[in-house]
């Protein structure tokens, strides 16, 4: 598979500056010129992007810049808007996610999503955990099920938390708690990729850093796409970043240059606080 | 483009300032210590000596500032460049005041005894090269401008040959006559301090070429002070 930068230049409509790393990853996710409509309005233009596997990605950008409309495309999450519209290809392991014989739940399975506020199930903390693996057939049995359950808890760093009282309502817990009850319920049907849409901007600074130790965690084994409004945040977890802005992507780039030394001069008046 | 917040605007300047106004200060203080070699006046450099601390007191401002910056904005990219620069731009100028100290402490260890014209000459020449050099890179630092920098770090080579030639004067001159070799051995100590400052003018100039361009230089620079490998046949 060729990589962006071999990609012939035509197709390439809207410029964005690239540094790739110094040992590039095998990509997971790739965006080829993707544009996004909400009716008439174009939301996203021409955004050509390699995932690495196996990493995080942090996108950023001004309200507005089209960076969650990006990741709601990864998942076709904008499948469910009335009026949005998506062009150009998005790939998961080389294969079509627009392809039309694709089966979009089992996508979804494979894409899972974290929001922005914790929204456990009106469920106990078990259901909320089992219901996936559950409605996708993925355990044989009850202690299947189970064994689930408790190995998802524990790779969301919840389940020593939680192990007392898993018949309790989910919607008991802290904030914190629910969003890492969240991500346990995205693990626990073995997706490939996790997508966070600002999962800690709901969460006081110590919750949001046992999110971070999570995320930390959970990419040795899982792609990760986070959006957030903190450049710190981004700074923090992410090994790459990509820059939006007005519906174009600007730069992406190790997440390490993007902060201490960025190429495009609008990225470098975004993350340093220049932008009116 | 201004920042958004102003305040944090206004604390970036105000860092700037302080090393431009430390800069200024270290120069004044060369400047004083060279006029009281030249002139043997003890007084003068007295007076170095005690305004060397303001110095002190003037880096360790700027410090805290910067630390209480980085505390307060989490700067990211040419800003934290900047902030990353101008702590170790202060510590290079507080380092040049200990020098130009060091060479007032030989005017008062030479003691108004008699030195001979010709030996001041060579020295006072190295001080206006490296006085030369300081005031480019704090121009360089001031107006972000990367090639001034540049220049600096490749002219430092001049005051290394500049330097090693006096060293072998001063040998030659101590040779001739044992009776020069306290006048020369302090004045040779003088040499060094003044190459030693041309040495933080070219850190400075690194300095100045990572904060602007956001890398460090790549070559390494011409190097012109071979005195270490250097001794006297009997």
């Amino acid at each position: 598979m060729a990589t962006v930068a071999e990609m012939p230049r035509e197709t390439q409509t809207f410029t964005t500056v690239r540094t790739p790393d110094a040992a590039p990853r095998p990509v997971k996710v790739r965006g080829e010129n993707v544009n996004v409509f909400y009716g008439a309005k174009q939301a996203l233009f021409g955004v050509t992007i390699d995932i690495p596997e196996k990493a995080v990605t942090a996108f950023i950008g001004p309200s507005g810049c089209g960076k969650s409309t990006f990741l709601r495309c990864l998942n076709r999450m904008n499948d469910t808007i009335v009026g949005a519209r998506v062009e150009g290809k998005i790939t998961l392991d080389n294969r079509d996610i627009y392809d039309t014989d694709l089966d979009v739940v089992e996508l979804r399975a494979r894409v899972g999503m974290v929001f922005q506020k914790p929204n456990p199930f009106p469920k106990s903390i078990f259901e909320n955990v089992a219901y996936g693996p559950r409605i996708h057939g993925l355990a044989r049995s009850k202690t299947d099920l189970e064994e689930i359950v408790v190995s998802s808890l524990q790779r969301a760093s919840l389940y020593n938390e939680v192990k007392d009282r898993l018949h309790e309502p989910g919607t008991g817990l802290s904030g914190g708690q629910q969003q890492r009850l969240c991500i346990a319920r995205a693990i626990a049907v073995s997706p490939d990729v996790i997508l966070m849409d600002e999962p800690c901007s709901a969460l006081d600074p110590i919750a949001t850093a046992k999110v971070e130790e999570l995320i930390d965690e959970l990419r040795t084994n899982y792609t990760i796409i986070i959006v957030t409004h903190s450049m710190q945040q981004a700074a923090r977890v992410s090994q790459r970043t990509a820059f939006f802005h007005l519906g174009v992507l600007v730069e992406e780039g190790p997440t390490d240059h993007i902060f201490t030394n960025p190429i495009e001069k609008r990225t470098q008046d975004y993350i340093t606080g220049r932008f009116g | 483009m201004e920042h958004t917040i102003s305040a944090y605007e206004h604390e970036l300047r105000d860092l700037a300032g302080r090393i431009a106004r430390m800069g200024g200060f270290a120069e004044h203080l060369v400047n004083d210590s060279i006029t009281a070699l030249t002139r043997l006046d003890v007084n003068l450099a007295h007076r170095v000596i005690a305004d060397d601390a303001r110095l002190d007191t003037l880096q360790r401002e700027a410090e805290e500032l910067a630390i209480l910056i980085i505390a307060r904005r989490q700067p990211m990219a040419s800003d934290l460049r900047e902030i990353v620069a101008a702590m170790r731009i202060s510590s290079d100028l507080e380092r040049v005041g200990d020098l130009a100290k060091n060479i007032a402490k030989r005017v008062i260890a030479i003691n108004g005894a008699v030195v001979q014209k010709r030996l001041i000459v060579g020295v006072e020449h190295l001080a206006e090269i490296a006085l030369e050099q300081l005031k480019d890179v704090l121009d360089s630092f001031t107006n972000r401008d990367d090639s001034k920098a540049a220049a600096v770090r490749q002219r430092d080579e001049e005051i290394d040959a500049l330097y090693t030639s006096l060293f072998r004067e001063l040998l030659t001159y101590m040779m001739e006559d044992p009776r020069n070799i306290s006048q020369c051995t302090h004045l040779l100590f003088c040499a060094k301090n003044i190459e030693r400052i041309g040495d933080h003018a070219t850190n400075i100039a690194e300095t100045v070429h990572y904060s602007v361009t956001g890398h460090a230089f790549e070559l390494e620079r011409p190097k012109s002070d071979s005195t270490s490998l250097e001794s006297i046949q009997p």
